[in-house]
């Protein structure tokens, strides 16, 4: 059963971020404390009041450098997820359940990378990933083979995809064409001003077929960080409450990070089926309270996948969905308001969170109307999470 | 032999005549007697071993090579050839004036004319019939020992040519011999290089760990098996150390046929790690025995799509990795011969 328990009990009060670039000039270090005294600023706090910290195990920056930079004396709390991007809401999860405990009073999460002047995870196994651990045992079916890189890995979820309800790489092509749409109306986008055609889109050389250049995320150099406290203190604090309406992490059966391409059918993503079931469950709202998302866009098809895993739409029928509007923002379902990690930056996700933090601020810039409940996802693919940001504790 | 006037046999006899015709130079003194300039002496020896930085006292030092049971210091082999040479003003001479009237530039005008024009060294043998002491008078004579036949190499098509070196002392006795091999080809005939099809040796490796390295060992004896539940039954993959099923420890390996159908594919272009060939087609197969497997496709990516019969293949990625391939099923029947390369 899934417990109601941490449905409003907590809130996003501060979010902050370096500027999004491809070459920072500046240490990984500095990118994180940046992104985290920004968002203290934000919820009008100082560092003093941090007692809690959570990131990503790939997070390059320890939770005591980031500490001791700042000057903040002590933390009481302090936890990682793993799976890369599939941990962009897991770790606000993991400081709404400490601030609703009771075990920490103001957690900040961050995530900072110069991820595209630094190690680029689109070029290959990282140097550490050289071990005969279980950890790494999963790239014994497919390094030698040539799937190195996540567009390789994720190419034959979505050729699959294509053959079993006959989606087409424009079908793909207009989720890019969206990403930087909004992208181009969000003066923090790496791609602020430059649109996207579907033509241009299709004549983007190939990654990894059916993937072209445009289906694929960027690399980015930056931070980001948010703070959580509860709901009581967010109330004394300056700024308009973003509650945690829900939280859920997923890992589905027969998971691999990657390439779970062992399970019966391919075109489904059971662990962000299970995400959506938690968080309905949690916040008793369903996918027609939500007025907007953010959907981890690291390669154009899972786009689709999440729509119709989290029930926006029927079982391929995705492709339908996007191409008659819904996603803009005048749609029913705007979505990636910000340009998403097509379009704004690669954050592992966490850029995304702190979109939706403005979504129900009103202070997108490519703001819908009456938005109260958005949805956010995390990294598609490997074990993953997400969360309802919500207007309402 | 026949009289046939078809081109290509036409062509053959043309090659034949002409290899007779660079073949009489075979056995001739290939250019005169060359006479050392200088005996072998102390200076010279000094000034090489210190480029070489070769510190070996029985080179220098008098009482050392004695020691060692030498007659005295004695010169390093390798300097043989430098006893020999001209010198810079008579090889500028020579670069700058008409060829002497030897065999040797009969011999490459002949080639020459024929458009074998391009020249580099391929072979330098030597042999040391004994080392050369101070005082040594060397001289040098050079033999046309063989031309090849017409050869099609990387560089283009062309003759090689081998000269035998003998090195004499002052009493005529044989200190060394070197035979030095060119070869002279044409090289507006040579073929923009393939592109080499990339070395599988080096490709990523597989992390071998105790759970999966049966699979690795069968797949080294190309024989590609499935792990199975001793006491349920299941198939699984990829390994692990207990049945997901009935939780059973208990293991054995089964053969698969080979045979499967194509659940998906990638062909992949950027980035383009060492090793692999791009655009890069990779399947994911669902073989006969229902379990999935990721592998090389051997075939052009235009060939592949979903639902295509495969075989496997094999393919060695060095002298102890082999790991499996499919092609595309030739029909229901047997497997085609594998492939051993």
């Amino acid at each position: 059963m899934t417990s109601t328990f941490l449905s409003g009990r907590t809130a996003v009060v501060g979010i902050g971020a370096t500027e999004f670039s491809k070459n920072s000039g500046r240490s990984e270090l500095q990118l994180a404390v940046e992104a985290v005294s920004a968002a203290l600023a934000d919820a009008g706090l100082s560092p003093a009041d941090v007692d809690g910290m959570t990131t990503f195990t790939m997070e390059t920056n320890p939770e005591n450098m980031v500490a001791r930079s700042l000057g903040i004396p002590e933390l009481k709390f302090f936890s990682r997820i793993p799976y890369g991007g599939g941990g962009a809401c897991a770790p606000v999860q993991q400081a709404a359940m400490a601030v609703a405990s009771g075990i920490a009073d103001v957690v900040v999460t961050y995530r900072a990378f110069n991820e595209r002047s630094g190690v680029r995870f689109g070029q290959g196994p990282p140097p550490a990933k050289t071990q005969a651990t279980s950890d790494n045992e999963y790239r014994s079916w497919v390094n030698p083979y040539g799937l190195l890189t996540p567009a390789q890995h994720t190419a034959m979820f979505a050729r699959r995809y294509m053959h079993t309800y006959g989606a087409t790489s424009e079908d793909y092509g207009r989720v890019a064409v969206l990403a930087r749409k909004h992208a181009a109306n969000n003066p923090r986008a790496w791609f602020y001003g430059k649109p996207l055609t579907l033509e241009e889109h299709q004549a983007s050389r190939w990654i990894a077929e059916p993937l072209h250049l445009f289906d694929c995320c960027q690399e980015t150099d930056g931070g980001q960080a948010m703070v959580v406290v509860s709901a009581e203190r967010a109330k004394d604090l300056p700024v308009t409450p973003v509650y945690i309406r829900g939280a859920a992490q997923g890992l589905g059966p027969d998971q691999y990070q990657m390439v779970s391409y062992y399970r019966e059918d391919l075109t489904r993503i059971p662990e962000v089926e299970l995400c959506a079931r938690q968080l309905w469950a949690q916040s008793g709202l369903g996918p027609a309270d939500m007025d907007a998302a953010i959907l981890y866009d690291h390669f154009t098809p899972y786009v689709l996948n999440q729509l119709e895993e989290y029930g926006f739409c029927g079982r391929g029928e995705a492709k339908d969905f996007i191409a008659d509007g819904n996603l803009e923002v005048t749609g029913s379902l705007p979505t990636n308001t910000h340009g998403g990690q097509i379009g704004e930056a690669y954050l592992h996700g966490t850029n995304g969170v702190a979109e939706g933090v403005r979504l129900v601020r009103g202070t997108s810039t490519n703001q819908p109307d009456g938005v109260r409940n958005v949805l956010v996802t995390a990294g598609v693919g490997v074990p993953t999470s997400a969360l309802i940001l919500s207007a309402e504790g | 032999m026949s009289t046939t006037t078809q081109a290509p046999a036409s062509e053959a006899t043309d090659q034949d005549a002409f290899l007779a015709r660079l073949r009489e130079f075979v056995g001739l003194e290939a250019t005169p007697t060359r006479y050392a300039q200088d005996a072998v002496n102390q200076a010279m020896i000094r000034h090489f071993v210190e480029a070489m930085g070769d510190e070996n006292p029985v080179y220098v030092d008098d009482r050392a090579a004695r020691d060692t049971g030498r007659e005295g210091v004695v010169a390093p082999p390798p300097m043989l050839s430098t006893w020999l040479m001209v010198g810079y003003k008579a090889h500028t001479a020579a670069a700058a004036g008409a060829a002497p009237d030897t065999p040797m530039a009969r011999l490459l005008a002949l080639l020459a004319d024929a458009g074998f024009v391009g020249v580099v060294a391929t072979n330098d043998e030597h042999e040391y019939v004994r080392e050369l002491r101070l005082g040594d008078e060397i001289k040098m004579t050079t033999v046309i020992e063989d031309v090849s036949p017409r050869k099609t190499t990387g560089l283009g098509t062309g003759h090689f040519i081998t000269t035998l070196r003998t090195y004499t002392d002052q009493n005529d006795e044989v200190v060394a011999r070197q035979r030095f091999r060119i070869l002279r080809f044409d090289p507006s005939g040579a073929k923009p290089a393939a592109p080499a099809a990339a070395d599988p040796a080096l490709r990523h490796k597989p992390f071998i760990l105790r759970d999966n390295a049966f699979w690795f060992a069968a797949a080294a004896q190309r024989r590609l098996v499935i792990q199975a539940c001793t006491d349920c039954g299941t198939l699984r993959h990829p390994p692990g150390p207990i049945c997901p099923s009935c939780h059973s420890y208990a293991w054995h390996e089964v053969e698969a046929s080979g045979r499967g159908t194509v659940h998906s594919y990638v062909v992949s272009h950027h980035p383009k790690a060492p090793g692999y060939d791009y655009p890069l087609t990779v399947v994911l197969v669902d073989l006969e025995e229902g379990t999935r497997l990721v592998a090389d496709f051997a075939g052009d990516a235009g060939e592949v799509e979903i639902g295509m019969p495969v075989q496997v293949d094999w393919l060695d990625y060095d002298e102890n990795l082999t790991l499996p391939r499919f092609r595309a099923a030739t029909s229901a029947s047997e497997p085609t011969e594998e492939e051993g390369n």
